[in-house]
């Protein structure tokens, strides 16, 4: 697959705050990708440098081939679902979807037969003439994405076009844009800062923090595979123990949690003395009560201190004899139907061997 | 909540108070005096009559109001045309002076629009300020006759209104949503048709409540006429004052005022009516 898009060393700073920093990206034509990261951490300023909204400082952008320096907004082969839909107000749905095709001077024919075409595909064929004020905010939503897609981009922008919609909403927009990609093919680019909606329709993720990219990959990787502290925070919960490495050799390495001695698979290279960070992921640790349990040399003891209920899981708030407090999520399932835990219980906690994580010390 | 409450029913009551005695009877007494027959020693004669309104109905007046009408309107297309640059201007700056500039807009207030068009009369006339300068410079050799002109009156006018023009265009664009012309843009639209087709309709309340404010005073300042113009443009506001002060025929000058009032309601009613259906239809009522 081709490159539909490229920026090489891109910066931006405006006057003399810098919103970006040297960022190498290449997007594959066809793929759904994500730029997720906190609110102001460069992502919406990246989409703006490909609509052309913006100028880099530094750097340069490539789609399709083509530097696209200099190239205005309106002559750019981009389109983009803004976050507040930017309806116009005095239009119509179908004079609002028909905006981009007029500017193009087509005949009237076939604005309508595109504008039609549109509309049905976002299930709006019946309200071409009401007026965006009418509709409810799902069906804005979708009038904004068939007046982007009607002008076939090579690639739409779509900036956090789902974060004003109620959760069961989100839920089905964010399935139905899915389908929509894979019934187009366009290069998608999405902008959010919902981990769970980034994971869930993403063929890959770049995490961005203060305006760098952290880390770019598939949604498992970004999650399993956490390349430093901030996308492992950023990206779901994180139960995270800082310590150092006693020992550690091409395959193991040896490192005291909470007084208690681990030995570890050495995937990263670490060497002796090195500052680390163990993370487990709360689905990841085990809770036990005194009676399920006969050896304890690996694990923790521990008190519940909260039990949250969420349907599906329990997610239960532990707390160490250190003080550490620890979250861990318990799915019912066969072994464990009743996940009874009252607040005040001793338990026991451990967590499967090899699914810990091992991150670097940031300087 | 009593004492919030007695204050808003005072306030009302004053309100009202004020409008009755200061806006409602006066026009009635006006309405009155133009049903009135003229009198030889009195003002008003007391005797109900249709008569001063069907004099208007001669080719004289006509010739006046349309005159008017026609003055009025180059001034509100020229304020608009220099207003609405500005106001966008205005509007859309980020600039640290936007406050000093907005300021600017209102300043002329505070000094009465006479003394202002007295002013006018200083920079316009043979040996004024202008004509001085453009001989000095060499552009002209003999004085401009600017004065007493139509050309005057319209300055005169323009001058005295523009910030009519700029105040509801600069409140109408400062709401218009920006993320809508990034949205035309990336639609394809260019600068010109981001301007037709986006930012002309959305200000469209804006134009018009601005032109309404200039239109209807430029029918009505007569002294502004009388100053700029001379004794050649008679506008409506000029027929009113004449009729009062030098013909001393009331009931006529009541009449003209009638006249003008109901012309200036019906462009009110019209304006009322496009803004509701508006509203109508973007499902805003």
């Amino acid at each position: 697959m081709q490159n539909i898009i490229e920026l090489k060393n891109v910066a931006k700073h405006f006057s003399d705050h810098q919103v970006l920093f040297n960022i190498n990206l290449e997007v594959k034509n066809g793929e759904f990708l994500t730029l997720l990261g906190p609110s102001g951490c460069g992502k919406t300023t990246v989409l703006r440098l490909l609509s052309g909204f913006e100028t880099p400082s530094n750097g340069t952008i490539i789609i399709d081939g083509k530097d696209v320096a200099g190239l205005p907004p309106h002559l750019r082969h981009v389109n983009t679902v803004f976050q507040s839909y930017a309806l116009f107000p005095h239009m119509d749905v179908f004079e609002n979807v028909a905006f981009g095709l007029r500017c193009k001077h087509l005949s009237q024919d076939e604005i309508e037969q595109r504008v039609a075409e549109a509309l049905r595909m976002v299930k709006l064929e019946a309200y071409g003439h009401r007026k965006p004020q009418q509709l409810s905010g799902g069906q804005q939503q979708r009038v904004a994405i068939a007046r982007a897609v009607v002008n076939k981009p090579l690639v739409l922008l779509l900036d956090e076009p789902l974060s004003s919609l109620d959760y069961r909403l989100r839920k089905t927009m964010q399935i139905e844009l899915k389908q929509l990609q894979n019934q187009l093919g366009i290069t998608f680019i999405f902008v959010t800062h919902d981990q769970e909606e980034a994971l869930s329709m993403s063929d890959r993720v770049v995490v961005m923090h203060d305006g760098t990219m952290e880390q770019i990959g598939t949604p498992r990787e970004v999650y399993e595979e956490p390349c430093n502290l901030s996308v492992a925070k950023f990206i779901g919960e994180a139960n995270i123990f800082d310590t150092k490495i006693l020992a550690a050799d091409n395959k193991t390495l040896q490192v005291e949690i909470e007084n208690k001695l681990f030995i570890l698979k050495n995937r990263k290279k670490f060497t002796v003395d090195q500052t680390v960070h163990v993370l487990v992921r709360p689905e990841d640790l085990q809770v036990w009560s005194p009676q399920e349990v006969t050896d304890t040399q690996d694990m923790f003891a521990a008190t519940v201190e909260q039990v949250i209920y969420k349907g599906c899981t329990v997610d239960l708030m532990l707390r160490l004899l250190s003080g550490k407090q620890l979250l861990a999520t318990q799915f019912f399932n066969e072994d464990d139907e009743k996940l009874d835990y009252s607040t005040g219980e001793n338990v026991w906690v451990n967590w499967i061997p090899g699914w810990e994580v091992i991150l670097p010390h940031d300087a | 909540m009593m004492p919030d409450n007695t204050f808003k029913r005072s306030s009302i009551v004053a309100i009202w108070v004020w409008l009755t005695l200061f806006a409602l009877l006066p026009n009635l007494l006006v309405l009155m005096t133009s049903l009135m027959q003229q009198g030889d020693n009195e003002l008003v004669r007391l005797q109900l009559t249709l008569n001063n309104y069907w004099e208007l109905f001669d080719a004289t007046y006509f010739k006046i109001f349309w005159h008017s009408i026609d003055i009025a309107a180059v001034c509100t297309l020229v304020c608009l045309v220099i207003g609405y640059p500005f106001a966008y201007f205005l509007a859309r700056t980020e600039s640290r002076y936007k406050a000093i500039l907005l300021f600017l807009v209102i300043i002329p207030f505070w000094t009465s629009s006479l003394i202002r068009s007295y002013a006018i009369v200083a920079i316009l006339k043979t040996h004024g300020i202008l004509n001085s300068v453009l001989l000095d410079l060499g552009l002209i050799t003999q004085p401009l006759h600017l004065l007493y002109s139509g050309v005057a009156v319209i300055v005169g006018l323009v001058y005295s209104l523009l910030p009519f023009m700029i105040l509801p265009l600069y409140a109408n664009i400062e709401k218009l949503d920006i993320r809508l012309i990034d949205a035309a843009r990336d639609l394809g639209a260019n600068r010109m048709r981001v301007f037709i087709r986006i930012i002309l309709p959305l200000t469209l309340p804006g134009i018009i409540a601005g032109s309404m404010l200039v239109f209807l005073p430029a029918m009505s300042m007569f002294f502004i006429p009388d100053l700029l113009g001379g004794a050649k443009t008679m506008l409506v506001g000029n027929l009113i004052q004449n009729q009062f002060m030098s013909a001393r025929n009331w009931p006529i000058g009541s009449a003209v005022s009638i006249i003008l009032t109901a012309l200036m309601g019906l462009m009110l009613v019209i304006y009322w009516r496009i803004s509701k259906n508006r509203k109508e239809q973007q499902g805003l009522l």
